[in-house]
């Protein structure tokens, strides 16, 4: 078997392995921003619940929080798991734990940002959601964007951990072929993949940044 | 029927008093400069009256409507749509301008027209390079505010209050991040509002300014008003404290 036949025998898991990655975004980056609004809440009670929240997304692996998440439901409530929940687990699994680790981004972003800018937009009579959306959020991101490319990019390696609840992404393929074929290619394959994936996750998050260049803070 | 009336004004922070009991008053046409040394509560009489702080005690009103009343040696404020009424009679000019780095110069000053006030969008733009051409920054409306020396910077922030048609605009020490050249800057524009009969209330270090500029000046000292008079008399004054002040400044001239 050559290179191109073990690229093209795991191309559906690669196809996986990217809807995981893109729900996970698509999921947990929002779901982010409410745990920042949690994490920097007047009320004490809403922010340490999601400080406990996030230090144990934070301090657990979350190959082991895949576990859970796929298997709590049955051990906890004697649920009967379908096999779709296994994707489900998989996207469940993965955004809950970066959205903790986005939060935590967002909410450097957001105390970076100097006072006068929201006593600005008081004064203007920008009301507090009109505040955040139009005058804080868009400087956050700028300041937030080389934090974020890091852990998309961690984002794109951490997909393999889905093999943990057997869920058939690319590197679980890899690693079936590889132990069939008895040969080191399918990991070469993968690695290939990774680095190219990464390599355009880099690319695309640079040119955002180029984009946001056009002014300082 | 006075645009501000702030009656015995009284702000700590930490059990500091800031303001100890602070009464004036604003009539349209007003210009009224606040001069006094560092910490003596000027800034932060303006922070009260802009709501970007709270006052203890005290009564605020606007236009004649009193937006915080005092209840038993506490201040009260009215209820949100009441501020919010009241927070559209004025502008404010911050020392450090805290323009939106993120939107240009025109946008800086449309936006808040547009999305606040909800006004037509072709309307706000005619009459925001209108104001821009009165700033003296005509074709400098697609720069970004990091393009722009401090004193463009602080000519696009007033350029933005004024977008608002205020009643009344407060400086915070509008020219205390400036040299002296790009001060001049300043200073010019505003006398030229001055001219315009724009009601303002301006907390500055500028005597000469001061002097020249305002109807009514007003020195303060460790939160209290020492005294409140036309310029003239205010540096012809007998006050000690006033003298002290003022005197120091001459001595340096």
């Amino acid at each position: 078997m050559n290179i191109i036949d073990i690229i093209l025998q795991l191309a559906d898991g690669m196809m996986v392995t990217i809807m995981i990655f893109v729900l996970t975004l698509i999921f947990s980056i929002p779901l982010g921003l409410v745990v920042t609004t949690g994490r920097m809440s007047k009320n004490p009670l809403i922010r340490t619940i999601v400080k406990v929240y996030i230090s144990i997304m934070r301090g657990t692996p979350l190959m082991l929080q895949l576990l859970v998440v796929y298997y709590g439901p049955y051990y906890l409530f004697k649920c009967k798991l379908s096999p779709e929940y296994r994707g489900i687990a998989v996207i469940i699994g993965f955004s809950i734990n970066y959205a903790a680790y986005f939060a935590e981004i967002f909410r450097s972003g957001i105390s970076s940002m100097p006072v006068g800018q929201y006593e600005a937009a008081k004064i203007l009579g920008y009301n507090k959601i009109q505040t955040f959306f139009f005058i804080i959020l868009p400087q956050v991101i700028k300041r937030i964007l080389p934090a974020i490319t890091n852990e998309v990019i961690t984002l794109v390696k951490d997909t393999s951990l889905a093999f943990s609840i057997a869920y058939a992404e690319m590197f679980s393929g890899a690693k079936a072929l590889a132990a069939a074929e008895k040969s080191m290619l399918p990991f070469v394959a993968a690695a290939i993949f990774y680095y190219v994936f990464n390599f355009a996750v880099a690319t695309i998050m640079e040119l955002f940044e180029e984009k946001l260049n056009y002014y300082d803070i | 029927m006075s645009v501000l009336e702030m009656n015995h004004i009284k702000k700590s922070f930490d059990g500091n008093e800031i303001l100890k009991d602070i009464s004036f008053k604003v009539d349209e046409g007003d210009v009224i400069s606040i001069i006094g040394p560092s910490g003596s509560g000027k800034s932060t009489l303006l922070r009260c009256a802009t709501f970007l702080e709270t006052i203890d005690d005290g009564e605020l009103s606007y236009l004649g409507e009193q937006v915080v009343g005092s209840q038993d040696g506490k201040a009260v404020y009215g209820e949100k749509a009441k501020i919010k009424k009241a927070m559209e009679c004025f502008g404010l000019v911050f020392q450090n301008f805290n323009l939106f780095p993120h939107y240009s110069v025109l946008k800086n000053i449309i936006d808040a027209p547009i999305r606040v006030q909800k006004r037509k969008k072709e309307e706000v733009i005619s009459e925001a390079r209108e104001l821009l051409k009165k700033m003296g920054l005509e074709g400098r409306e697609d720069a970004y505010p990091c393009q722009l020396s401090g004193g463009q910077q602080q000519r696009v922030s007033i350029a933005r209050a004024l977008a608002l048609k205020p009643k009344i605009l407060f400086f915070d020490e509008p020219t205390s991040a400036l040299d002296p050249e790009l001060t001049i800057e300043i200073l010019k524009v505003i006398k030229e509002l001055a001219k315009e009969k724009m009601t303002m209330v301006i907390v500055t270090h500028e005597m000469d300014f001061a002097k020249n500029v305002s109807s009514k000046m007003i020195f303060m000292d460790k939160g209290l008003i020492v005294e409140e008079t036309t310029p003239e008399e205010m540096f012809n004054s007998t006050n000690k404290r006033t003298m002290e002040f003022l005197g120091k400044y001459k001595n340096v001239k």
